[in-house]
């Protein structure tokens, strides 16, 4: 049973999912069944929640290794949530934007929120270089060719590209290093995105039935699979 | 005295640079930490001492931005802000200047959000942009901001064909029903133009799979500079036009300042991000071309030892 249920629920939407596609009577089903998920949808975010919950208070409860980042954890979430639900300093009444300027939720937002998530994004930058240094190395043809790649790209996404090839003659454009940049996008890489687009696409066909039909099981978890 | 900054940061930079080349020429790897402080420097100098490069829009940018300029006064343009806070530095500087010019062209704009976090940094651009710039513009007529919505391609697949039905009403409550601005607007094929600003998962390529080809809406996006190649597939039939990255937001915020007057003086936080840009990327080269000299110095001297 405890098997079944999931593998019919997953089968019977499925196959309507394809069928509102392809046969007219069946048309504007996919719609219904997405305002469906939306609902369930509701019922998850109570679940997410009180599943984070539950994990950090275990980790504090019982002291376990770096439980100082369960309190924050814990800290964060519900300060969020009543700063959310209760709409804390928002000049409007209850029924505007949880984010309206001057929201308690907002002010969170832009001064906590908003400098982690850049920090975190903007140390990419560190990591990128040392990469470079270390992988971009011109050990074979391939590796060389790879190398020039990423040198015309990284000159083309600067000004300094034009400043450099600018003197080349319009007749010989394509040999400026933005124009040179853009060719790589547009035709290498192209082909290359084009090629994995399609792979993707047919991957997703195969899953998709291996799901419907009940072969893939892994999403029931261990025990089912 | 910003030039001297310039001057000094240059200096310190590639003065260094050409210490760690003479070092990899006498076989030294560079330890990471070095890599790490050379980057901060090249990020943080132009930042605190900006240079500003003259930007010249390349055609898929220009493709863009044509269009939106070609739209007849009263069109619909649809601004989706699928982003972050990571991504923002990249893509709020697009989205800020495509509200601008939608809205100088006397455009109506309908702001909404397939990320949650994207409904606040609405709010930033509303706030900051539209209603100190346009205070003419009314909400509900001139323009709307009906907010998040969760169900990624659910959302898209539904307002394909019923707008309504997933936003019935905008972020303070009121319905859209009761709205100048969707008056003849059942669904996203009522539209005349879509502009999907993101990077990730829902993003652009979700707006043209389930909105763009199915309801025949033209999209132009705009997206962080490590998604950009991801679309070049979809350019041009697909997608109008490409804002790649910082670079796409600089070329975007260029063509403004030069065919519309009156954003000549306007912020240009794309412009300037290209300084740091530039020098970062110009040191990862200098460092991309140590690293090949210690390479084939070590090879030569290992064929030699041999």
């Amino acid at each position: 049973m405890k098997r079944l249920v999931p593998l019919t629920i997953t089968f019977i939407v499925g196959f309507v999912l394809i069928f509102s596609v392809f046969l007219p009577p069946a048309e504007g089903l996919d719609q219904t069944f997405t305002l469906y998920f939306d609902i369930i949808a509701v019922f998850a975010f109570f679940l997410g929640g009180g599943n984070l919950m539950r994990v950090h208070i275990n980790k504090l409860r019982r002291q376990k290794k770096d439980w100082g980042f369960s309190v924050v954890t814990i800290a964060g979430f519900l300060f969020m949530l009543a700063a959310g639900l209760f709409k804390i300093g928002n000049p409007g009444d209850i029924a505007t934007a949880v984010d309206t300027q001057g929201s308690l939720f907002k002010t969170v937002f832009d001064y906590v929120i908003n400098p982690l998530q850049s920090t975190m994004y903007s140390l990419l930058a560190f990591f990128v270089a040392s990469a470079s240094y270390r992988a971009f190395r011109a050990k074979n043809r391939e590796a060389t060719l790879l190398l020039i790649a990423a040198f015309v790209i990284l000159l083309g996404r600067t000004p300094f590209g034009m400043m450099v090839t600018g003197w080349i003659p319009d007749s010989f454009s394509i040999f400026q290093i933005p124009n040179l940049a853009i060719w790589i996008m547009n035709s290498p890489n192209l082909a290359g995105q084009r090629a994995i687009i399609i792979g993707i696409g047919l991957g997703v066909i195969s899953m998709s039935l291996r799901l419907i039909l009940g072969v893939e099981r892994s999403y029931l978890g261990d025990d089912n699979a | 005295m910003p030039n001297i900054g310039v001057s000094i940061s240059l200096l310190v930079i590639f003065g260094g640079l050409a210490w760690l080349l003479i070092r990899s020429i006498s076989g030294r790897e560079v330890d990471r930490r070095i890599i790490f402080v050379f980057i901060f420097v090249a990020v943080a100098a132009p930042l605190l001492f900006p240079i500003t490069f003259q930007e010249k829009a390349t055609s898929i940018v220009r493709d863009l931005f044509d269009r939106i300029e070609e739209l007849p006064e009263g069109s619909h343009v649809l601004i989706s802000f699928d982003f972050d806070p990571a991504m923002a530095p990249e893509v709020q500087p697009m989205a800020n200047a495509i509200s601008r010019h939608c809205l100088d062209k006397g455009h109506r704009v309908i702001f909404m959000s397939l990320w949650a976090t994207g409904q606040s940094l609405m709010t930033t651009t509303l706030t900051n942009v539209i209603l100190p710039e346009f205070p003419e513009k009314v909400d509900g007529r001139d323009y709307v901001n009906i907010g998040f919505k969760a169900g990624n391609e659910g959302v898209l697949n539904v307002i394909v064909s019923d707008f309504k039905k997933m936003f019935p009403t905008n972020v303070n409550g009121v319905p859209l029903d009761s709205m100048e601005i969707f008056e003849g607007i059942e669904s996203c094929a009522d539209l005349d133009f879509i502009v999907a600003l993101g990077g990730g998962r829902p993003g652009p390529k979700e707006w043209v799979l389930f909105v763009g080809d199915p309801a025949d809406v033209p999209i132009g996006v705009g997206v962080a500079a490590v998604v950009a190649p991801q679309l070049y597939p979809y350019y041009p039939q697909q997608v109008i036009g490409i804002l790649g990255g910082i670079k796409g937001a600089a070329e975007y915020e260029s063509e403004l300042t030069h065919r519309r007057e009156r954003f000549a003086d306007m912020e240009t936080p794309g412009l300037h991000m290209m300084g740091p840009q530039t020098l970062a990327h110009l040191v990862i080269m200098s460092f991309i071309i140590i690293g090949n000299i210690a390479f084939f110095r070590k090879k030569r001297s290992g064929s030699d030892s041999r």
